[in-house]
């Protein structure tokens, strides 16, 4: 990043809470219905250990949920993407599966496992696997079909052709995926502890808005937005850290 | 000689596209074959065929006198497109079919001082050696094409199979790959067979230039090029004899072309 875009970046956020500010000001806008930034900024410093609280929970069952789905979506990319039968028999299956609200699958989880953190992990989950499957499986498919000739008139097998490209392959598919993932992950914990927990941010909101606090509710929303971004952003240098090949020039391509 | 290909009346079809017809063709071992025909005529089905990398549809395909069915091991590819992996250095790009090809796979730990010698070798005829360490974005596209001239040759194959692989590089650089390749074939003299647009290309570098069809396509002609002395060089452009040749094979293509529609084309072309 230039240091142009760099200020960017800051500049639009502040420029926009500025915006905000005034018109909460200017408008008399009352902070039940829409509390001004600086209210915000108070209710955050008055209830940081209770902040605290719930959004390490939330953390905590992110992060898990979110684990668990980049070995499960990377598995199974990997199958789907390098078996024709896997992908014809499971990809109909994941779209629909995608499709379901996982909203709706809560309850479900919550007579299974009760309230609380495992319902969250497993929404996390549900929520993030998808994409990383989808791009591993991706990076694996698109694998040029003349190096493939290559390495089959070299007797190489499947597994052969997978490990020794297709899986290095597909990584930059898989970094660009983690990023997006845990993102839908904190969405997963949060639609969880909204629904059905003791604690997380999802719990503080639903329990802040019921008692009219609504600046705290808007605390909450903060704290989850800035959660989300500092995790993009961890994902993000890995990313970049771990697949500088694919973003120098680019040697992918098809001949004839 | 003995022949290490031979083609027997195949035919390849895609679905209903029939690809290749009643092709019949023979490779002698430790000679270079070229195959040249109009676009689409099935010159690199004729590659896959050979390869084993396709079944034929009918006809059959014999390696060292006996019928293929599958991949056979004894084979190096490269193709228009270098395809070298990104994320692997020249080195390492080139070792990659000895990490595959068996035996070598399961000596590549033991071995791998000798087979490093053995691409840095490889990579010194093609004038690379300085580069063993660069990605392939560092490389041009003639450099990119030298590294996997020397992959397709590093599991030291007996028939080196090459896919227009010159075909995307400008004309200077294409003459010196030409050279390189038949320094190479000179020195090793594996089998090899040529697929190519460029009609110089092939009398210059093989021994046999196969004439295609249109599709489907079959051998309708094979021009013996061995009366060129080898090592060929800058005088064999300027020897009658080849450029004779060159008319003639160029006459032979043109007149695979399909007839053209007069009614249609005079309307579009007459100014
Ligand atoms: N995978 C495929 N599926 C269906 N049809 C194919 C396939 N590959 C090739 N064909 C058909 O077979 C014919 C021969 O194709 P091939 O690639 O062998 O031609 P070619 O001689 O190599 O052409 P070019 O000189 O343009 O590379 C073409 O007409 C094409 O339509
Ligand atoms: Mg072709």
């Amino acid at each position: 990043m230039t240091r142009f875009e760099r200020l960017g970046s800051v500049f639009l956020p502040v420029l926009l809470i500025f915006i905000w500010q005034a018109a909460c000001v200017g408008f008399k806008i009352p902070s039940f219905v829409l509390p001004a930034p600086s209210e915000i900024a108070i209710a955050l410093w008055d209830n940081l250990y209770i902040i605290w609280f719930h959004s390490s929970q939330t953390l905590l069952t992110t992060v898990i949920g979110f684990a668990v789905a980049v070995v499960f979506g990377a598995l199974l990319g990997i199958l789907v993407g390098s078996s024709r039968f896997a992908y014809s028999s499971l990809y109909p299956m994941l779209v629909g599966f995608n499709s379901v609200p996982k909203v709706a699958i809560v309850p479900i989880l919550v007579v299974w496992f009760g309230i609380g953190t495992v319902p969250a992990i497993l929404t996390a989950f549900m929520l993030s696997f998808f994409p990383i499957a989808v791009n591993v499986a991706t990076g694996l498919a698109t694998i040029e079909p003349e190096l493939r000739d290559v390495l089959r008139s070299l007797g190489a097998n499947q597994l052969d052709i997978v490990r020794k490209i297709g899986i290095p392959r597909s990584l930059p598919y898989l970094f660009a995926s983690l990023k997006i993932s845990i993102t839908l992950a904190f969405v997963g914990s949060v639609i969880s502890e909204t629904l059905a927990s003791n604690r997380g941010i999802g719990t503080l909101m639903t329990q802040a808005s019921a008692n009219f606090r609504v600046s705290l509710v808007f605390a909450g929303l903060v704290v989850i937005a800035a959660m989300g971004i500092a995790m993009y952003v961890i994902f993000a240098i890995i990313e970049k850290r771990m697949t500088a090949w694919a973003v120098r020039g680019t040697t992918f391509g098809v001949g004839g | 000689m003995k022949n290490l290909v031979e083609l027997v009346n195949v035919s390849l079809s895609y679905g209903k596209t029939l690809a290749v017809s009643d092709l019949n063709m023979t490779v002698a071992a430790g000679s270079f074959a070229a195959v040249v025909g109009p676009s689409g005529c099935g010159k690199s089905s004729l590659m896959k065929l050979v390869t084993g990398l396709m079944p034929a549809t009918s006809g059959s395909v014999l390696i060292d006198e006996k019928e293929i069915d599958g991949p056979v091991n004894i084979v190096g590819m490269a193709f228009q497109n270098p395809n070298l992996l990104p994320w692997r250095t020249t080195l390492e790009n080139v070792l990659l079919p000895l990490e595959v090809v068996r035996p070598e796979r399961h000596q590549f730990r033991a071995k791998r001082k000798e087979f490093v010698e053995r691409a840095m070798d490889l990579l010194r005829i093609v004038g690379l050696d300085s580069f063993a360490d660069h990605y392939p974005w560092q490389l041009s596209g003639g450099m990119q094409q030298r590294v996997s001239l020397c992959r397709s040759l590093i599991h030291q194959p007996r028939l080196l199979m090459l896919d227009e692989p010159f075909g995307a590089l400008d004309a200077f650089t294409r003459e010196e790959l030409w050279d390189v390749l038949q320094t190479i074939w000179l020195e090793r003299k594996f089998t090899a067979i040529l697929v190519t647009h460029d009609l110089r290309e092939a009398l210059y570098l093989a021994d046999k230039v196969h004439v295609m069809s249109n599709r489907p396509g079959r051998v309708v002609r094979s021009v013996d090029t061995t009366e060129f002395a080898r090592p060929r060089d800058e005088h064999t452009f300027i020897d009658p004899k080849f450029n004779e040749n060159v008319m003639e094979l160029r006459a032979e293509i043109r007149a695979q072309r399909l007839p053209v529609d007069i009614k249609t084309t005079t309307a579009e072309t007459t100014p």
